[in-house]
């Protein structure tokens, strides 16, 4: 699997997602600065966690309209997969490369703490390594974390099965309490229509050594090595 | 030339306004031999301030043990450095924030996290770890909310956005810090340990660089307001206080290291307190140069700005640095990537002077020895504070579960995870024990087994009925808190919060904790690396208890090997210590009983050392699931923090006959801990071997407390009411 992270003035979570992707493929990513404009050659580029720009603008406004954003979308285009994390979610639903928006969380504080995933389905590259209705538990660190779309777009998301995760109690239940950030239908996660885009604000790359608390974000990269193995 | 004079008239009027008394202003005019400039006044106010001199503090930081082999650099640099194993250096110091942070809460946090990194970076490390010890006032009153809040945000606006994982801390509530919050905050960073960097200026002719943001006009004067205490008209330093810009940080720290990681840079150093002066006079200083300074060519934010201005702004995440002159358009293009400021400020000299220039005038033209050696340095009077009397016998009003369902949901032991929850405490993704988890907590170097062990601590109660006891007890719960973690203690950094030391009994709070931290120190080989002291911290009179904080590292060659302090079921609970049930300046006496008296409970130093010896060797061997030191509370409330952090329930034994109940569990005596072991046996014979007191005090499995008299507690009922109080108080209709 060749392997790209992105990095933005202000990301902060590219160093965890290169140590995950090491961790799982046994090879160190490319790390592509985002002035760079040429992604060819590449199974999976990852936009990862932090501030791009500090977020003074709306989170990821600015990021979207860097240069390296072309690059990304022509290897969208070429039916590249993407994964965008936390902030990299929120720059993917900034470039329109998925639907809807981040809206500050429902208590407008910063949230950090262990949320539980409930694995929607099991036959993408994301997530070829759980099984389908799973829950596993991940980090998250967000102030914008809050999903939002109309209902026709979530409607059609739910339609076309393509929401990735939700956020549920550790038995796998979509409560309120679970739901921390106030997302729309307990929305964590959701893929583009070829599914090979993933944009999802929980930190699955901070779980991937038992000595962090858990392993349980690993089969994430694990399915993702096994799915694009050249 | 002479320097023009500025704008408003130089006199002594004016040198008492800038916080210089009569006796330092007759010395600037000595030392000048005539009137100084606006610009020169600013200068030697602010190089001479109580922040920036240390002028009442010096002759009693001189006598901290500062020297173990480990250490590589003591206080003197912009942190301290200690030498981890495996060619690797950690880099750290604790700052406070504390009169920005009660101005505007917010700001004044988030500009102490960003400060602090900048000390840390500044001399060639990675930040690792961030850590904060918080002291706010009675809980009650709105305005302490207030301050809560924006502090909370302000630690999490900066240090969520820079990446650097907030780790750990303490927060007390008292009513003596109403009027004047303590916000201290620690960095940790990790580097090669043969490339460590430095401030001292060398190389006549070299380049003297700036980078990072522009400077505007904001914190003008901030090391002076630092230096003074608060009154009723607080509120108008607002303008005082700096803004924070977390993202230019960030850009600064990737570009400082990328450029460190050349061979570009000959000194470095933030501008921190009292910004392009302190750095400047400092730097040449410390490298017996001179430095000439053009200040055309600093990248300016607002506009007219004079040189006055210039050299006094505290504008935030700006270094200060002495390159090769060979290597600037080296440095020049790594600035330029990560679009921040670059420009060529001034020279070195061989003149031993500062010389300001600006728009073709020279503004400033000082000798830099005279302003150094010259600094004002005062014996100021001390005064014993009185021992306290014995606290006699006490009644136990309520019962052992009345009593401990009071004392887990009091502001000082109530659980502190919904500020917690506001810090990102897993960036990296090398944070081995999170906040609540242990402890210390417990930080991996990437790559690598090794791992530091981080803590801050103090007792500012015990150190207000004594501080000499209460100074020593400070560095040992830090190096307790760092042992039942089974790592081994290497070094602290100091934040010394105390009020107006013109007062004889202030001086002399300051200079007894002085003395027991020292002797805890040396009994624990656990030296002063770096630190701080923040001083006049009252308001209208009114002094904060005394609060030495204390910041402890300690090192674990293998991260696996660290223990938490969550039971886990099966397990038998073993008291390693002694304990003779102290109630004195207890929180059970004053949540319970409602007194706040009594001497502190003592603290022997070879039986901390023994028993922490101890404990320690009996985690790396292997024997330990689960350890918690025990300390505010005591050992009933020890046993229910390991039962709440793990989720499992314990059945208690009755103590011993000679102590009665109450103070058994509730006092605070020192060097103690609980150890959840699969062989108590083991443990206590290998106790009885080492000569360490030890008893079984019961076992831990199912889902509730049972108490030593057969009452039952369980742990939804008990988290319940540790969890109350802070979401309750800020959260009130959520």
């Amino acid at each position: 699997m060749k392997a790209a992270i992105v990095v933005f003035p202000g990301i902060n979570r590219e160093r965890d997602m290169a140590i995950a992707l090491e961790t799982c493929s046994g090879h160190k990513p490319r790390m592509v600065w985002h002035k760079e404009t040429d992604l060819s050659g590449l199974d999976l580029v990852v936009i990862p966690g932090g501030f791009s720009y500090g977020d003074y603008l709306r989170c990821g406004a600015m990021a979207s309209q860097s240069p390296v954003m072309g690059a990304i979308r022509a290897h969208a285009a070429r039916g590249g997969h993407i994964l965008g994390v936390c902030n990299g979610f929120q720059i993917l639903t900034e470039a329109g490369l998925l639907p809807g928006a981040l809206l500050r969380n429902a208590g407008l504080r910063f949230l950090s703490m262990d949320c539980h995933l409930r694995v929607e389905r099991a036959d993408t590259a994301f997530t070829g390594h759980y099984q389908t209705g799973a829950v596993f538990r991940s980090p998250m660190a967000h102030g914008d974390g809050n999903y939002f779309a109309d209902d026709a777009t979530l409607d059609r998301l739910e339609g076309e099965n393509r929401v990735a995760f939700r956020y549920v109690t550790p038995s796998g239940e979509t409560t309120a309490a679970a739901n921390r950030n106030g997302s729309a239908r307990n929305i964590a996660g959701i893929y583009s229509e070829n599914l090979r885009i993933l944009g999802l604000m929980p930190h699955p790359e901070d779980l991937v050594d038992p000595l962090m608390g858990g392993t349980d974000g690993k089969p994430l990269f694990d399915g993702l090595v096994a799915a694009l193995a050249a | 030339m002479a320097p023009q004079p500025n704008k408003r008239d130089v006199n002594q009027a004016l040198a008492r306004e800038f916080g210089l008394s009569a006796d330092e202003y007759a010395r600037v005019l000595d030392i000048m031999g005539r009137t100084p400039s606006l610009t020169e006044l600013g200068i030697f106010s602010v190089m001479w301030s109580e922040h920036c001199s240390y002028k009442s503090s010096r002759v009693w930081l001189k006598t901290l043990p500062t020297k173990a082999p480990w250490v590589i650099h003591g206080p003197g640099e912009n942190a301290g450095v200690v030498d981890i194993g495996e060619g690797l250096a950690a880099i750290f110091k604790m700052e406070s924030h504390n009169h920005p942070s009660f101005i505007e809460p917010y700001q004044g946090a988030a500009t102490g996290v960003g400060g602090i990194l900048r000390d840390v970076f500044t001399m060639g490390a990675r930040p690792i770890a961030n850590l904060n010890a918080l002291r706010f006032g009675d809980p009650a009153l709105p305005r302490t909310k207030r301050i809560v809040d924006g502090v909370v945000r302000g630690i999490g606006g900066y240090g969520n956005c820079v990446g650097v994982p907030t780790v750990g801390g303490e927060i007390n509530f008292h009513p003596s810090y109403n009027g004047n919050p303590l916000v201290n905050a620690m960095t940790v960073g990790i580097a090669d340990k043969t490339k460590i960097f430095l401030s001292a200026a060398a190389g006549i002719g070299n380049p003297v660089v700036y980078v990072g943001s522009k400077t505007g006009r904001d914190g003008i004067h901030g090391a002076t307001m630092a230096s003074a205490e608060f009154g009723k008209d607080s509120e108008e330093k607002r303008p005082t206080v700096q803004v924070g810009d977390p993202f230019t940080e960030k850009l600064l720290i990737e570009a400082c290291l990328e450029l460190m990681a050349t061979d570009a840079i000959v000194a470095i150093q933030d501008m921190g307190a009292a910004g392009l002066t302190s750095s400047s006079v400092e730097m040449a200083g410390k490298g017996g140069v001179g430095i000439e300074l053009d200040l055309d060519h600093v990248p300016q934010r607002e506009t007219h700005m004079t040189a006055y201005e210039m050299m006094l702004s505290e504008s935030q995440e700006r270094m200060l640095m002495v390159l090769r002159p060979d290597r600037q358009d080296v440095a020049r293009a790594i600035f330029e990537k990560w679009d921040l400021d670059f420009a060529v400020i001034g020279v070195l000299t061989d003149s031993g002077r500062i010389v300001v220039k600006h728009q073709g005038e020279i503004e400033a033209d000082i000798p830099l020895d005279p302003l150094a050696e010259q600094a004002p340095l005062y014996h100021r009077p001390t005064e014993e504070t009185p021992k306290r009397a014995p606290l006699g016998e006490v009644a136990d009003p309520v019962g052992l579960a009345a009593a401990l369902e009071k004392l887990i949901a009091c502001p000082d032991l109530a659980s502190r995870a919904w500020v917690w929850d506001q810090y990102d405490s897993t960036v990296g993704g090398q944070t081995v024990k999170r906040p609540g988890g242990a402890d210390a907590a417990i930080v991996k170097i990437e790559g690598r087994k090794l791992a530091l062990a981080l803590t801050t601590d103090c007792t500012p109660r015990y150190v207000h009925a004594d501080p000499e006891a209460g100074g020593a007890q400070a560095v040992a719960e830090a190096w307790r808190n760092i042992t039942a973690t089974g790592a081994r203690p290497l070094a602290i950094t100091d934040n010394m919060n105390f009020a107006n030391p013109e007062k004889p009994l202030i001086m002399g709070q300051f200079a007894a904790s002085i003395r027991g931290m020292s002797a805890a120190c040396v009994a624990l080989d656990f030296p002063v690396v770096s630190g701080n002291v923040s001083l006049y911290n009252e308001t209208e009179g009114k002094p904060i208890l005394p609060t030495p904080a204390i910041g402890g590292l300690g090192v674990l060659e293998d991260a696996a090997q660290a223990v938490g302090l969550g039971l886990a079921p099966g397990l038998d609970l073993v008291l390693v210590g002694g304990t003779k049930g102290w109630l004195g300046q207890s929180l059970w006496l004053r949540e319970v009983a409602g007194r706040e008296d009594g001497p502190p409970p003592p603290v022997d130093l070879a039986a901390e050392r023994f028993n922490g010896d101890f404990v320690r060797g009996q985690i790396l061997e292997g024997h330990v699931r689960a350890c918690h030191d025990v300390s505010d509370g005591g050992l009933l409330v020890a046993v229910t923090e390991m039962a709440l952090g793990g989720d499992c329930g314990a059945h208690l034994l009755p103590g011993p006959a000679g102590v009665v109940a109450h103070a058994f569990w509730f006092g605070e005596d020192q060097g103690r801990y609980v150890l959840a072991v699969q062989d108590a046996a083991a443990v206590l014979q290998a106790a009885a071997f080492a000569g360490v007191p030890a008893m079984r005090i019961g076992s831990s499995g199912g889902a509730e407390l049972t108490l030593p008299d057969g009452a039952t507690m369980s742990l939804i009922a008990l988290r319940r009411a540790n969890e109350r109080f802070f979401p309750a108080l800020m959260e009130p209709t959520g």
